[in-house]
């Protein structure tokens, strides 16, 4: 029972019964309904078509619920519903879900809810467990999600810029519960690449791709952070990089440069260098300033100053570091790391611990906590030819 | 997704506006705030945002291992000025103003005269997932 290819095919069923004329909220109840049968009824009889079994159960399924809500229907109108057997259209539209999955009117955690389940076909127990929340919450956020877009227009064009932050938000979540959520993030992104030609879909595909080669030298097996510069780079995934760098080209081949391609071009300069050591600091700088052009974001200039740091040495880092908000997420911990390399132990120590105290995750406190009693233990050891 | 622990104090909160201990006011009074608990339970659960609540009894002890072979020394029974948690209830919200804005709704549960209390409560971020996406 191969369960991915059962969530590959849930938008596309979907999409068929919406388009027939189901609405979106009963359609995808129908569309689980139609999955949990395949589960069941698969590995004894596998069908010759599973997308048509899916959509011809599903639809059954719709039907079912629909007259059991009116029960005045006489019982002859199934036969003039039910539309003739047959293999399902190959006009997919699994694009105008992505879109409705992430309208505008739905916050962003509905919007991830909802898409894992409507486009991913993840169970709402998979959706919860993945967010460690009830289930009975994840099941009303879901109808909740359902009831907002339950009156938009299936055929008005989305926002593609408002999916792919969906998608990002999926992939940035990280796995916990009995589905990796960024691996899914990926499957989903593939899938809407296969069906949107747009650079940035591409650049969002390459950025997740080269990230997530790289998810088993990020932490160590105890579940702390290793540092970029001391990962294990015989631990990347080759297979992986070498498809996120080609989709990265082919998308900057198109000259329509956007936000993720910009990102993934850092991921991919960083991927490429054989050693820590080697990586092209000079060419990151640039792309951060593509970045700064296109997001004008602070979070963006504060990783850019670590790139100049990195490239023209850390007190050129520290210039950059100056103009900025001293407020911002890890504005500490890069001071810190900038100071240490200038050889300022002292003010290093002190800025790792104040980003330990600011940190939002458990893995980034512990890792910045045992920098500060790192650089406090030679302090204290004095004579260190590194020190002051 | 941000989760929140909201902290409600027996003591070691500052006082809150409408002061009155809960076994002066009447006995509707109690039914109105435990009714107004429950309904905002019920509210975050239909939002999709109730993780989990629970009430803590009144009376906690403080434990110290106090060395090998020898039994662990607890605060004894003394009267003590130590923060009481009375109960805690985590919520799965968008971001710290929809939070800030919960915390403040659950302030307002009804008290003596029928009037909001006004109580304080603690607010604390559970610490997230590390992103995928850091360098």
């Amino acid at each position: 029972m191969d369960e991915v290819l059962l969530r590959t095919l849930t938008p596309g069923v979907l999409g068929v019964l919406v388009r027939r004329g189901a609405d979106f909220a009963a359609a995808e109840d129908a569309v689980q309904d139609a999955l949990v049968e395949a589960v069941r009824v698969w590995p004894e009889d596998p069908p010759r078509d599973p997308k048509g079994w899916l959509v011809t159960v599903a639809w059954r399924k719709f039907l079912d619920a629909a007259r059991a809500d009116t029960a005045r229907r006489r019982r002859e109108d199934r036969v003039e519903e039910e539309p003739e057997p047959g293999p399902a259209p190959a006009a997919d539209d699994t694009l105008q879900l992505y879109f409705l999955c992430a309208h505008p009117s739905l916050t962003p955690s509905s919007a991830v809810a909802l898409t894992l389940r409507a486009v991913g076909g993840l169970t709402t127990r998979q959706i919860a467990q993945a967010y460690l929340v009830p289930e009975a919450t994840m099941a009303q956020r879901i109808s909740r999600a359902k009831r907002t877009v339950s009156g938009v227009r299936f055929d008005t064009p989305g926002d593609l810029a408002t999916v792919l932050r969906v998608l990002y938000l999926v992939f940035n979540e990280g796995y916990s519960g009995d589905v990796d959520l960024s691996a899914e993030a990926v499957r989903l992104t593939r899938q809407l690449a296969a069906a949107v030609d747009h650079p940035e879909v591409a650049g969002l595909l390459a950025l997740m791709l080269l990230h997530h080669a790289r998810r088993a030298s990020r932490t160590a097996p105890d579940g702390s952070l290793v540092p970029l510069a001391e990962q294990d780079r015989s631990r990347w995934d080759t297979a992986a990089i070498a498809e996120g760098v080609a989709v990265l080209q082919a998308a900057l081949a198109r000259d329509r440069l956007g936000e993720f391609q910009a990102q993934a071009a850092v991921a991919a300069l960083h991927a490429d260098a054989p050693t820590a050591g080697e990586t092209d600091w000079v060419q990151i700088v640039e792309w951060y300033d593509e970045l700064v052009r296109l997001t004008d974001s602070p979070v963006v200039r504060l990783n850019r100053a670590v790139a100049v740091g990195e490239a023209d040495g850390p007190r050129a880092g520290l210039a950059e570091l100056a103009a900025l908000d001293a407020a911002l997420p890890r504005y500490a911990a890069v001071a810190a790391y900038l100071h240490e390399r200038e050889g300022d132990l002292a003010t290093a120590a002190r800025l790792y611990a104040e980003a330990a105290h600011q940190a939002s995750d458990l893995a980034e406190r512990d890792h910045l906590t045992r920098q500060a009693a790192r650089l406090n233990a030679r302090l204290r050891g004095g004579g260190d030819e590194e020190g002051r | 997704m941000a989760k929140y622990l909201l902290l409600k104090h027996y003591r070691g909160a500052p006082a809150p506006v409408n002061d009155v201990p809960m076994d002066r006011w009447t006995p509707e009074e109690i039914s109105a705030h435990m009714q107004y608990m429950r309904d905002f339970a019920g509210r975050l659960e239909k939002s999709g945002e109730f993780v989990d609540g629970q009430a803590l009894a009144p009376e906690g002890t403080w434990v110290r291992y106090d060395g090998e072979g020898r039994p662990p020394v607890t605060d004894g029974p003394f009267a003590e000025t130590k923060d009481l948690i009375a109960g805690w209830m985590v919520i799965d919200v968008d971001g710290y103003d929809r939070a800030v804005e919960l915390a403040g709704e659950l302030s307002a549960a009804p008290g003596a005269g029928g009037k909001p209390i006004h109580e304080w409560l603690e607010l604390r971020p559970f610490y997230g997932v590390p992103p995928t996406v850091t360098e």
